[in-house]
């Protein structure tokens, strides 16, 4: 069994190294009429980037996807420089029609997403034209050495129950080199993912059959995310499913979040792009969506005919009504810890880190300062845009849309959701995003302090203080600081992912939605001891 | 300000520190030697399971004691002296006291085996004895076998802690079934076969003669009375019951029987000093509780009564239902009410007891067969809600009416099978009666007793 496991991590490894080097192969250059078209596909009216472009890219020298990255965006910025200089120069002499002339040849956009626009078209080599055997070398390998790793496990762990051994005896889940390890890797994904997307260019290829038969389209950096997403989780899913065998809250709720992740998340936005469809995540609410506001959003679906103004309206209701009300008969659970993407790969990847968050004091204070700022922020950025959106002008309360806009996506939707989100799973834990940062799940939270039907009960008396409640709990909660009072937990940050009850030793916790009255229940004096006494010091 | 100071930082020393520094402003000095920190020591077994750090053990992080004015020294007490109220500590500094509380808890039983106190015996109670523990069994090539007498709670946890280590377990208990003192007969048959499941060698209705030495004064094997088979090992572990934790009071004036001598006020005989906890033994036992009752629970509840004494409004301990609770290797184990074993239950004590086909969850309701008087329950496998157990006890309830509405009191986590209706069929059949099982009602659950 142990050699299986071994062997299992081995094949995993090598598919993993395969996925990675797969970055650095393949060449890329374009013919003059390939560029050509593009250029006029694209509609740039530049002289200067076609001539930079084609000294860049048509060229008889195999480069690479780093190398033809760096001449292409060299080229953009000649070109841009070019403009710059001439709007500068025209500045000075105070010509102004001549400096407006100007505008319309610069090029706007990032220069990795240029990059990665033509590279998708300009690349060629053994990962683009074996892309069936690619992927199986990939991510075939990847699903078949993970699931040789933690299907041994059935055996390995032992009788059903709760195995936490040796979690804390292992560099991987005790913040030893190994972890340190996929934290850089998973940050450099990240970050190549959100800023360098060119680079992982190969990865769309080896994608683009099964993107072009589920989307009718080639493969992008998102579909490999979606892709890479699913699978993970499902893999994973699977490692819960031998894990917590003897819990069936777990099982239960490990397909609710594979399910919501797959069919919503990812199949049915393909099959609607394939329909021509705007895409849409039906279960993604606003603000964790939070470019559902943004104009070419409200755009894109008020053009789209009646489906468009479906996804409109549904969007409006999921975070207005839907969310609380849910929230208020089940707790934020219902959708955090069983719906939820995020939330989906935080309990599938993220669970065996799940006991690095910090359970301190000074951190829970952190973490509301934290994510009601991030909740106003989000708030904030999308009043703004609105406003402009209606109104027709660039800024409100001085603030400009644009820039609020781009910068919550970079600080917010790239940086906190996913480089640090997800990326910093291996050292601080894999609720990150989760507790300190998700909009949405601000929202939820204040609904499920003050309104909501939902709470962790503590049994009485039974507490023995051992700590496996606050250990386990994903979000920093210190659980046993109310379980030895016999109080309930209330939280708002509570996911209700049911660890702590699991991992408990003696049966003191249970997860329930009961009536509001008596839901919090502050005690000095626990059940069990002298009923005067109690009555007397519980005056509460 | 008056100067309460307490010897001990468990769960009864510190629960008394808390609840003194809730209401009032005396002056708190706790006194350990074993930790300067309180931890909860039921944890120190997921420490070597890895399942935890010791840090995860601290209840309260490190900021708390400051900032509630509770001192704590660490040191040993090695002699009181009662005229002048002062503690003398084995560096020979010493502290002074207006009240003082002994909360020293207790230490593993040794019987007077040959061999007993060898390099690599050890008992599991200390922080101490983990530290060792890690030394002498850090994995299975240091430590080849281990040996663990005495059947009771800490056995099975140390047999548990070193299995997930892979070392080899022998494991000798004196009884003819594990805790059959305690446990009605299913229910040890059960941890029997469980036992078992998880590769630990149980050594039914044995004693240990002897520790056998190697040169180096290591342990190197045990020998079994009944039989006189030696079986080599590298550890043994002593854990045949604790016995309270007071040798240095021998000569202090402060009357001592197994433990302390309390009375309801958890007084001793000497004025302004008190013992609560694992080392308090009652004069007259309280209910059909034990004098001594080395229970987390029972020292908090006596750190809490203390605490109201101690702060003018004067309180007898009165504990109320008994309750307890334990894992078994994977079962978990909670009791309410009183549910004694075959060997220990009186006349008038009958039960009713059902187990599930092929898993490992039973259960036993003990009942008054004159009156049909629900007297406890024990459950294997199934949480129970202790409130509403609790309620039950203090109406005096009947069997009958426990079973009716036992869907109320399940706190097994959402989407587990329940199993009341076949419990409940099983007494119909059994008793000819027609109890029907009431769906579980929130109204019902909530109103208090």
């Amino acid at each position: 069994m142990k050699a299986i496991k071994n062997l299992g991590l081995v094949i995993f490894l090598i598919g993993l190294a395969i996925f990675t080097g797969s970055i650095f192969t393949g060449n890329f250059s374009l013919t003059q009429e390939e560029l050509n078209t593009y250029i006029s596909e694209k509609g740039y009216k530049s002289e200067i980037i076609k001539k930079e472009l084609s000294a860049a890219v048509v060229t008889d020298k195999s480069l690479n996807i780093f190398q033809f990255s760096s001449r292409v965006r060299a080229a953009f910025e000649t070109s841009n420089n070019h403009y710059d200089e001439l709007i500068a120069k025209y500045d000075a002499e105070k010509n102004w029609d001549k400096k407006g002339e100007q505008y319309q040849y610069k090029i706007y956009g990032k220069p990795h997403t240029l990059s990665y626009e033509i590279a998708k078209k300009a690349g060629s080599g053994f990962v683009k034209e074996n892309a069936g055997l690619m992927w199986f070398l990939t991510f075939g390998l990847g699903i078949i050495g993970a699931l040789l790793f933690i299907i041994p496990n059935l055996v390995l762990l032992g009788k059903p129950g709760i195995k936490n051994d040796g979690i804390y005896l292992e560099s991987a889940t005790n913040r030893g080199w190994i972890a340190w390890l996929v934290l850089v890797y998973l940050v450099t994904f990240y970050l190549v993912l959100y800023f360098m997307a060119d680079y992982a260019v190969n990865w769309t290829f080896i994608l683009d059959p099964i993107s072009n038969f589920l989307g009718n389209r080639d493969a992008s950096q998102w579909f490999v995310y979606g892709f890479l997403y699913c699978t993970i989780m499902l893999t994973m899913g699977v490692r819960m499913f031998i894990k917590y065998r003897h819990n069936k809250y777990q099982i239960v709720r490990t397909i609710s979040v594979l399910f919501f992740q797959i069919v919503f998340a990812f199949l049915i936005p393909e099959i609607m792009a394939s329909l021509q469809l705007p895409e849409y995540d039906f279960k993604n609410a606003f603000p964790l969506d939070y470019d559902f506001f943004f104009d070419w959003n409200l755009d894109n679906l008020t053009n789209s005919g009646g489906i468009g103004l479906f996804i409109l309206v549904w969007g409006i209701v999921l975070t207005l009504i839907i969310v609380p009300v849910m929230v208020y008969f089940f707790g934020k659970r219902w959708y955090c810890s069983w719906v939820c993407g995020c939330g989906g790969l935080a309990e599938t990847l993220g669970d065996p880190y799940r006991q690095h968050s910090n359970k301190s004091l000074n951190a829970w204070k952190l973490e509301r300062w934290l994510i009601h700022s991030v909740l106003v922020f989000s708030l904030v950025m999308t009043i703004v845009t609105l406003y402009c959106y209606f109104s027709g002008t660039q800024s409100f309360l001085g603030i400009k849309s644009q820039w609020i806009k781009d910068t919550y996506s970079f600080l917010i939707g790239a940086w906190f959701a996913g480089v640090i989100g997800t990326g910093f799973y291996p050292i601080f834990g894999n609720r990150v995003w989760c507790r300190f940062g998700c909009p949405l799940a601000a929202y939820l939270g204040l609904v499920q302090r003050f309104k909501s039907r939902f709470r962790i009960t503590t049994n009485g008396g039974q507490c023995i203080s051992c700590g496996n409640c606050s250990t386990y709990c994903e979000q920093g909660i210190d659980v046993r600081a109310y379980a030895q009072k016999g109080e309930n937990i209330v939280r708002s940050s509570c996911v209700g992912c049911g660890i702590c009850s699991a991992v408990c030793p003696r049966g003191v916790l249970k997860l329930e939605n009961g009536p509001e009255e008596g839901r919090i229940n502050p005690t000095e004096i626990l059940l069990g001891n002298d009923v005067d006494l109690m009555k007397l010091v519980n005056k509460n | 300000m008056e100067h309460i100071v307490i010897i001990g930082n468990g769960i009864s020393g510190v629960s008394v520190a808390r609840h003194i520094r809730k209401n009032s402003d005396k002056q708190i000095t706790i006194v350990s030697a074993e930790t300067k920190y309180f931890f909860s020591r039921t944890a120190l077994m997921y420490i070597y399971m890895g399942h935890m750090k010791f840090e995860h053990t601290q209840p309260y992080e490190n900021w708390f004691w400051d900032k509630n004015r509770i001192d704590l020294k660490e040191g040993f007490v090695s002699k009181i002296d009662t005229d002048k109220k002062s503690l003398e500590f084995s560096d020979n500094s010493s502290l002074s006291y207006d009240k003082l509380i002994l909360a020293v808890g207790s230490k593993p039983n040794k019987f007077g085996w040959p061999g007993q106190d060898l390099d690599g015996v050890m008992g599991m109670y200390h922080k101490q004895d983990l530290e060792n523990l890690e030394k002498h069994a850090p994995n299975n090539d240091v430590c080849k076998r281990a040996v663990i007498v005495g059947g009771g709670l800490i056995g099975i946890e140390l047999a548990e802690m070193l299995r997930s280590r892979k070392i080899p377990v022998t494991f000798l208990v004196r009884e003819t079934s594990f805790w059959n003192g305690v446990l009605p007969a299913q229910e040890s048959e059960l941890i029997n076969k469980h036992i078992k499941e998880h590769h630990i060698d149980l050594r039914l209705a044995t004693n240990l003669k002897e520790i056998k030495a190697d040169e180096n004064g290591k342990v190197k094997s045990i020998v079994i009375q009944e039989t006189g088979e030696e079986i080599p090992c590298n550890v043994v572990g002593l854990t045949a019951g604790v016995t309270p934790n007071i040798d240095f009071l021998k000569d202090s004036g402060i009357e001592t029987g197994r433990g302390i001598k309390v009375n309801r006020f958890l007084e001793t005989n000497v004025k302004d000093i008190y013992a609560i906890g694992d080392c308090a033994e009652q004069h007259e036992a309280i209910g059909q509780r034990r004098n001594i009752e080395a229970v987390w629970y029972t020292g908090r509840m006596m750190g809490e009564t203390l605490a109201q004494t101690i702060c003018g409004n004067k309180t007898e301990y009165k504990p109320g239902h008994w309750f307890n609770s334990a894992k078994f290797l994977d079962i978990e184990y909670q009791t309410y009410g009183w549910v004694f074993s075959e060997r220990n239950k009186k006349e008038n004590e009958a039960y009713f007891q059902w187990q599930h086909p092929s898993e490992n969850k039973c259960i036993t309701i003990s009942y008054d067969k004159n009156t049909s008087k629900f007297l406890g329950i024990n459950t294997f496998g199934i949480r129970m809600r202790h409130e509403i157990f609790d309620k039950w006890l203090t109406e005096n309830q009947s069997i009958e009416h426990v079973l009716e509405y036992l869907t109320d009191a399940n706190f097994d986590p959402e989407f587990y099978k329940l199993h009341e209706a076949e419990i409940v069929a099983k007494f119909n059949q059994e008793n000819k009666t027609d109890i029907q099982v009431k769906k579980k009602s929130w109204k019902r659950i909530f109103s208090k007793a």
